[in-house]
């Protein structure tokens, strides 16, 4: 199948059954509404599983579907570039997106804005289709744009809750910040290059290496500047620190949309799109090293922001964070695949986290507090098992799909060379301790323990839910729930061990990314150590029992027992000798005070005053009306000479022919 | 058909006097469909310059040359390029808008309103194809009458004071222009443009040229710092008002730089261009943070075409290809997404009359299809890539980039300050809880509404998806223009067909 229309089917069927639903929406059933998007999807999952199979089969597809514009020797086409790399995002998209378009129908039901859920969705689908699907960096930021903006209708689909509307405005003007950077890098490209085409532009990517440009006085690599600003812009979609403020509050958005977009596919865009141009990035080792570090200081320190969260999305969402930082380690250590593939496994586990902690969610009645849960696992069976299993993925524990590609990341860190990388190391690794702590604090206090709901005076309330009440008993949810939930807990276990030595050490990837590898070696030798010292996967994970990261994995679980199910007032005695360092946390290092005094209100106030005083009293004031009214005050003068005397006149007159002759009768 | 460049003009403007005539004999609601169907056939009309065009190469075509003054050699000679034909279907267009538009929320002398209108679209599409200076002087002060009085009759109560000042302001530029043109006359002994192309005026010459027809053109744009007459007249005007002058009236300056002072004077554009490429990046930073605070929402959206525009004129003085399409692109977009912006607020204002941002809340709740295509113009004028504001900005900033990269780096910040003022105005008006009862009270679109911001919305999304409709036809125009300002090749003019 080489032809383009069949690839074209993929996205259009997403976006053609949002417009349907969006434009029919209050004609539609609720029924109606999803079983059309849901069907589209399912075709477009087949039809991306058909592609998988053909790019495994060798295929790679770079063709141009229409010429978009054409001015002076430039041309911008929109296209497709249809590889290994293109199709696995196609198929985690997919996969994820119809799963979470299954599980809606039961999460949402009777809300509303149901049919508006699943236009929004779908129409997410395709634009993240067109993302990943894109052959140039034009389609590539059409894509990334218009993520942003189903996130932001998504955030603030509650449209009445004021956090609702001022997370979403947050969202899209931070990730705003980031596309600054990335056209501004687009914009340095077609500069030097004079084309957007991924191929084009990888193959002539030699010739800006030699060059260097004007920057504060100082000569720097062009490829230096491009790689920084196009990764500006994946620190803001993928929420690397100090552009991830939006994510957290992100967690306004329903649940399903926190596990489509904000964990499983939206979010990793940025990883996506640095492998995907590897080759400019392979050549700048600055570029990388400001990579390595952002991640690292992401991994580490978003993921102590889990510990202390108590509102269950957001222990996700901060453990999301961290785990981007992972993703983003592994770009800086030239170690694409690892990070792709983390992607990958981090897609399917974190998507079932986030459903499952919305199975909860519903469980509770709305109460996401997680201090207000606990023995859950009595009520809910399904969400319970499939918890856990997504947790002990995500923690890294050996067998699980987590462990595979964590593991390799934190190897490939340790094997870099790139200045920034033991650092990097140190915080990947004790990231690895926080995870476990967070992720099985979070476990124990919802799932086992005492039914802590039945100690509150009444039951929690806010604004637009009534939380659970203190006698009644939480109920597993319904069936389309909780079968997204065993569906993604399968991949979550499996995926790892099936896929790791293709993607990571075989030619999966061949085709698509690029390595360096005389400068850039850390794939070389994770092969090596894979095949020659642990033997294929299962080695891995029996040689991985002795190895520091599953003992500060398995420390970090050990701790979240004794503090939540052993001794429980050990957490607070803790808490009252280190008030300082949680005020801190709490106060998120104050990233937060900081934009909203610095940009949020600056820009305002220097708005105020280029109005007040540039524009009403210096242009309009002075100049404007300034010139009116000296012309006034003038011509109110010059009345006083038109008197209306006839002898004033005529005395004007003499004086008049009195000069006249002076001046110009020569005697 | 041949004359056909004359048929654009004058049939609007004869069928708006004829309506002018019968305005005490018909009622207003045949006043409206006179002029309704009017506009239409001066649209269809047009439509003939798009079919019959030939794109494939740059000079301009549908010559109509006969004497007017002979003692003072000005002859009344129309043609239009590529440049042109963009412009002039977006006048004939918006016209029809805006008589849809004003179906209701006008009902004091109608028929007067409406003949103002397909005057005035004619007087504009005169300027957009006269190629004698004097007959393009003409028009271009004759606009004004029309705007003056739409503005001065069915204005707000501020409406004297902006009248005057939007008055005084143009006429103060334009007469510098006309000293300009007088002097060229001198020059040449002749008012045809093309001769003042190739007039080969001394660096000295063409710098005091280019910058008395910069005043003319700067205050109709506009351009910092002669921009404040802009947001007066936008509050006070009445919803048709504002949607022609920010969609078609400012390209007027625009088109006007393109058609005159970059042409004429070349070596002074290239040595002013820095100049010019300030006060253009001042217009995008500066007046975008105004736009921030506004509490007007007319206000804001005036703010933020003039934003806007400093991207069109940064293009332009780029100086190469993809700047100049791209202002191109912008212009036309411009016209799109600020008619559609202006026309919302006017949807509000029928409704609570009031534009107070302050005054809205929660209005989602009361009007969600409204509310939907509110969300999508306000992402338009942010520059969402799938609409049309995206492809200008792009252009403007890869064209930028060409010449200086902080350029670049500061038209790139309406990114961010663009969907700062856009949305938070959509935050403000259209989310968030139910303001007060008369929100809650108001009723979604009708019909008319509903069919009028659709067009503009699929206009919208297929100039964003397929913008080469629009370079397509100034493609050849611009590769000409770039040789004459770069190696002043002149520009010839085909033998007249007639």
């Amino acid at each position: 199948m080489n032809s383009i229309y069949f690839y074209l089917a993929v996205p259009l069927l997403p976006l053609v059954a949002s417009i349907c639903v969006g434009i029919l929406g209050r004609k539609l059933t609720d029924f109606f509404a999803s079983s059309v998007t849901i069907l589209s999807i399912f075709i477009a999952f087949v039809l991306s599983c058909i592609t998988l199979n053909e790019t495994l089969n060798g295929l790679v597809l770079n063709q141009t579907v229409y010429q978009w514009l054409l001015t002076g020797h430039y041309q911008f086409e929109i296209g497709f570039l249809i590889d290994n790399l293109t199709a696995m995002m196609m198929v985690v998209v997919t996969f994820i997106s119809l799963m979470v378009h299954i599980y809606t129908v039961g999460y949402m039901k009777g809300d509303p804005g149901f049919r508006r859920f699943f236009s929004y969705i779908s129409l997410f689908t395709f634009s993240m289709l067109m993302l990943v699907m894109s052959n140039n960096f034009l389609q590539l930021f059409f894509g990334w744009e218009a993520v942003g903006l189903v996130s932001y209708l998504l955030i603030g689909f509650w449209f009445e809750r004021s956090t609702a509307i001022y997370a979403n405005l947050k969202a899209f003007l931070v990730n705003r910040v980031g596309d600054f950077g990335f056209i501004l890098g687009i914009a340095l490209i077609l500069h030097w290059i004079g084309s957007l085409d991924y191929a084009t532009v990888f193959k002539s990517s030699d010739i800006i290496v030699a060059h260097t440009m004007q920057l504060f006085g100082q000569p720097v690599p062009v490829i230096t500047v491009i790689c920084i600003l196009l990764f500006i812009g994946a620190m803001a979609k993928s929420a690397q620190v100090p552009l991830h403020v939006w994510l957290p509050d992100s967690m306004e958005g329903p649940t399903p949309i926190s596990a489509l977009i904000h964990a499983a596919t939206m979010v990793t865009a940025g990883i996506f799109m640095v492998s995907r141009i590897s080759p400019l990035f392979e050549l700048s080792n600055t570029a990388l090293s400001f990579i390595i570090i952002i991640g690292a200081i992401t991994a580490l320190f978003m993921g102590l922001l889990g510990i202390i969260q108590n509102d269950i999305k957001r222990v996700i969402a901060y453990s999301t964070l961290s785990q981007l930082g992972y993703m983003t380690v592994a770009l800086g250590a030239s170690a694409y695949s690892v990070a792709m593939f983390h992607l990958m496994t981090h897609a399917f586990f974190k998507a079932l986290l986030f459903l499952g902690a919305g199975s909860v969610i519903i469980g509770m009645h709305h109460d996401q507090n997680i201090q207000h849960m606990g023995n859950l696992k009595k009520y809910m069976p399904i969400t319970w098992i499939t918890f856990l299993i997504g947790s002990l993925a995500l923690i890294g524990t050996p067998f699980f799909s987590g462990f595979y590609s964590k593991d390799s990341l934190i190897e490939a860190v340790k094997l870099s060379h790139i200045p920034g990388s033991y650092f990097a190391y140190f915080a990947v690794l004790v990231g690895v301790f926080v995870t476990a702590f967070y992720s099985f604090r979070l476990y124990f206090l919802v799932f086992h323990g005492k039914e802590k709901w039945r100690l509150q005076k009444s039951a929690h309330r806010d604004a637009y839910h009534q939380g659970l009440n203190p006698k009644d008993n939480p109920h597993e949810s319904p069936f389309s729930v909780t079968l997204p939930l065993v569906l993604l807990a399968i991949p979550s276990v499996v995926i790892g061990y099936m896929t790791i030595e293709p993607m990571l050490f075989g030619s999966f990837f061949a085709k698509s990314i690029f390595l360096d590898i005389k400068a850039h070696s850390t794939m070389e030798y994770l092969t090596h150590h894979f095949y020659e010292i642990y033997h294929g996967p299962l080695g891995m994970a029996l040689h991985s029992i002795l190895s520091l990261p599953f003992l500060f994995a398995l420390s970090g679980v050990a701790l979240a027992y004794y503090c939540y199910q052993v001794n429980s007032n050990f957490p607070k005695a803790i808490l009252n000798r280190t008030q300082t360092i949680y005020r801190i946390l709490e106060n998120k290092y104050g990233f937060d005070a900081f934009n909203e005094k610095f940009f949020a209100l600056g820009s305002r106030l220097l708005g105020e005053r280029f109005w007040r005083v540039g524009d009403e009293k210096i242009i309009d004031g002075w100049l404007v009306n300034g010139i009116a009214k000296s012309i006034s005050k003038l011509a109110e003068k010059i009345r006083l000479i038109q008197s209306g005397y006839i002898y004033h006149y005529t005395f004007a007159m003499v004086i008049g022919i009195f000069l006249f002759l002076t001046f110009f009768i020569k005697i | 058909m041949t004359h056909i460049l004359s048929y654009s003009i004058w049939t609007p403007i004869f069928l708006g006097g004829l309506i002018l005539l019968l305005s005490g004999k018909v009622s207003d609601i045949q006043a409206k469909w006179l002029s309704l169907s009017s506009s239409i056939i001066s649209f269809l009309i047009t439509i003939r310059l798009y079919t019959d065009f030939d794109f494939s190469f740059g000079q301009f075509q549908f010559q109509e040359f006969f004497h007017w003054i002979p003692a003072f050699h000005i002859n009344y000679h129309l043609g239009v390029d590529g440049f042109a034909v963009p412009l002039i279907l977006l006048t004939s267009f918006t016209t029809v808008i805006i008589i849809m538009a004003s179906w209701r929320s006008i009902e004091d002398r109608v028929a007067q309103y409406m003949a103002a209108f397909l005057i005035m679209s004619g007087l504009m599409i005169g300027v957009f194809s006269a190629l004698d200076a004097m007959l393009y002087y003409i028009f271009w002060e004759a606009t004004l009458i029309p705007m003056f009085l739409v503005i001065g009759i069915w204005g707000g109560p501020n409406r004297i004071y902006a009248t005057i000042k939007f008055f005084l302001y143009t006429v103060l530029g334009s007469l510098l222009m006309l000293v300009a043109f007088i002097y060229l006359y001198l020059h040449t002994n002749s008012f045809e443009v093309v001769n003042f192309y190739n007039a080969g005026l001394g660096l000295y010459t063409q710098i005091l040229i280019f910058l008395a027809l910069f005043m003319a053109f700067a205050v109709k744009i506009p351009m910092w710092p002669l921009h404040t007459w802009l947001p007066d007249a936008h509050v006070e005007a009445p919803t048709g008002g504002s949607i022609i002058l920010a969609a078609v009236m400012l390209k007027l300056g625009a088109y006007s730089f393109i058609r005159f002072a970059i042409p004429i004077a070349p070596e002074a554009a290239i040595y002013l261009k820095g100049f010019m490429v300030t006060l253009s990046l001042i217009a995008i930073l500066y007046i975008a943070l105004i736009a921030i605070v506004q509490k007007d929402m007319k206000k804001l959206i005036a703010y933020s075409s003039i934003s806007h525009m400093g991207f069109v004129t940064l293009g332009l003085f780029m100086f190469n290809s993809i700047g100049i399409e791209g202002a191109y692109v912008q212009m036309i977009s411009h016209g799109f997404i600020s008619a559609a912006m202006f026309l919302s607020v006017g949807i509000l204002y029928d409704r609570l009359h009031t534009r107070h941002i302050a005054d809205y809340g929660g209005v989602i709740h009361a009007m969600p299809t409204f509310t939907a295509f509110a969300v999508f113009f306000a992402m338009a004028n942010c520059g969402l890539p799938g609409t049309s504001g995206f492809v200008g900005e792009f252009l403007v900033i890869m064209s930028a980039m060409q010449n200086n990269f902080w350029i670049a780096v500061i038209a790139s910040s309406s990114l961010i300050f663009g969907a700062a003022y856009s949305l938070w105005m959509v935050k403000r008006v259209f989310y968030g809880e139910v303001r007060n009862q008369k929100i809650r009270a108001l009723k979604d679109l009708s019909w008319r509404e509903f069919f009028i911001v659709s067009i503009l919305a699929l206009l919208i999304i297929l100039v964003g998806v397929f913008p080469k409709i629009i370079t397509d036809m100034t493609n050849a125009t611009t590769v000409q223009f770039l040789e004459h300002i770069h190696f002043i090749k002149p520009i010839t003019l085909l033998p007249l067909d007639v």
